[in-house]
């Protein structure tokens, strides 16, 4: 996405934002205009900083963790039937269960520090990776894998050449999904039972009624969540370069 | 190193598919070294007859499919292009080394030599996504003839081509498939009389085998010419008459 057409959007959000305001009449301490929020965010940057690398940590964490899970998972399964039909069932329980039921048993079981927030992001991003790639793998073309055993391949260079790459659209997919709910994980994390981060932030300021913090927070989440997820979306972007063709060839059919 | 090109020989094959009989007790050969068209309405069981001897386990069959001489390589090529879209079109030449861990400088030597006699050589480090059809379907049959095998399958290979550039790409392949074995499956009757040595005609469930083994000249032939007239005529009349 192009910087002047983020500018064009972040300042219409702004502008609806103030219109609300004005069109509602709300006070303050229910929804603050634009301008507070953004002198709550500077008078209090340190605080709100301290907070961001502590919540910004716990879903990289569990962006990394949960990426090596399910893709793990999603090779295991590929390669072994066995170990499929015994994880798979697994894999569609785990979503069975709401994972934010689970949030105050994980804060108990791993406490109140980083690792319960940590543990939480990873059961939300773990499924749409592990999902994701799985699926792919299972959709390569069945004359390409024709074609690599009459070729004489060796299934780990089927796997390496063929079936993994043809799965890495969808694992993309699946990552950039992952990417958009992971900060969920870490700030339902935080407000089961935490110290740090802007989800404790966020409870700890709705409770004093400081309402213009809290919304600091709240906007400084939105932004550090939209850029992370464009900074994956751009690594992922460079890495599939194949794909950029396809999307080219899309818009100009669309 | 090539191996002389196989003889095919095909013994009381019986082959059951989707709760009917495909083959029932199928006798016939396939000569070493030339190029066979096997030509029929859709359903009839050309495909599976090269899947078959492309040994593909998912098919089960009864009676003998047997090689003279018996060492030999395959090399497969189908309608879609089968390019991989992540690899430069040299590296998908090059597949069949890449896939058994043969890459060498040779190998790269010769890949480049092939894309250069096949036009190609400007387009060595494109993606497939960025050329044309007939570019990429020349691509495939390059990285075939990468295999040096001895014989060929090919399943219309050249279908989805526009008339123009099938017409360039069956002179192509004919001049590049010169003395390997050439099993080629085609719904059209101009094709395999362009290139095919003999022609196979399949017809009917089971399927009935016709075979026409005295075409006059050398391939590619023109098929519209007054001397191939009466093959056409006979081809078409075979296929209409005793279609599925």
């Amino acid at each position: 996405m192009k910087i002047h057409r983020i500018v064009i959007l972040a300042a219409g959000g702004v502008l609806l934002w103030q219109l609300v305001v004005i069109a509602t009449g709300a006070p303050a301490y229910i929804l603050p205009g634009p301008l507070p929020v953004a002198l709550a965010m500077v008078n209090h940057w340190p605080e709100l900083w301290h907070h961001l690398q502590t919540t910004l940590l716990e879903i990289l964490a569990g962006l990394a963790i949960g990426t090596l899970l399910g893709t793990t998972c999603a090779l295991v399964m590929a390669l072994s039937p066995l170990l499929k039909r015994w994880l798979l069932p697994v894999l569609v329980v785990s979503q069975a269960i709401p994972v934010f039921a689970l949030a105050p048993v994980l804060v108990l079981w791993l406490g109140y520090g980083m690792a319960s927030k940590v543990a939480m992001a990873v059961l939300i991003i773990f499924f749409p990776v592990a999902s994701s790639f799985y699926h792919g793998m299972r959709r390569t073309d069945s004359e390409l894998l024709e074609l690599g055993r009459i070729m004489g391949a060796t299934r780990r260079s089927l796997f390496y050449y063929i079936i993994i790459p043809s799965a890495l659209p969808a694992f993309g997919s699946g990552l950039r999904v992952a990417t958009a709910v992971a900060p969920i994980g870490a700030v339902v994390g935080e407000w089961v039972g935490s110290s740090s981060g802007l989800g404790f932030y966020m409870l700890h300021a709705n409770a004093r009624m400081q309402i213009d913090r809290m919304f600091a927070a709240l906007t400084l989440l939105a932004v550090a969540s939209l850029l992370l997820y464009f900074v994956i979306d751009t690594i992922l972007a460079k890495t599939l370069y194949w794909e950029n063709q396809k999307d080219l060839i899309h818009e100009k059919a669309l | 190193m090539m191996n002389p090109a196989p003889a095919i020989h095909f013994d009381d094959l019986c082959v059951d598919f989707e709760g009917g009989r495909l083959f029932d007790h199928l006798n016939f050969s396939v000569s070493a070294g030339k190029c066979t068209c096997v030509l029929g309405p859709s359903g009839c069981g050309k495909s599976t007859l090269l899947r078959l001897v492309s040994g593909n386990p998912d098919i089960s069959y009864t009676g003998s499919i047997t090689f003279t001489p018996q060492r030999h390589r395959i090399g497969w090529m189908s309608q879609s292009d089968l390019l991989l879209p992540w690899m430069c079109l040299r590296d998908n030449v090059m597949l069949g080394a890449r896939l058994r861990g043969q890459v060498d400088e040779d190998r790269r030597r010769r890949a480049s030599l092939l894309l250069e006699r096949a036009g190609l050589a400007a387009y060595e480090k494109a993606l497939p996504a960025t050329l044309s059809g007939g570019m990429r379907q020349r691509g495939a049959l390059l990285r075939t003839l990468m295999e040096d095998c001895e014989l060929l399958l090919m399943d219309e290979p050249f279908s989805a081509l526009d008339a123009l550039t099938r017409l360039k790409l069956q002179d192509l392949a004919t001049e590049m498939t010169a003395g390997r074995t050439v099993l080629l499956v085609t719904h059209d009757p101009m094709e395999a009389l362009r290139m095919g040595h003999e022609i196979l005609v399949f017809t009917g469930v089971p399927a009935h085998i016709k075979r026409i083994s005295e075409l006059p000249g050398d391939i590619p032939r023109r098929p519209m010419s007054a001397e191939m007239a009466p093959y056409y005529e006979d081809l078409l009349n075979t296929l209409m008459n005793e279609g599925p």
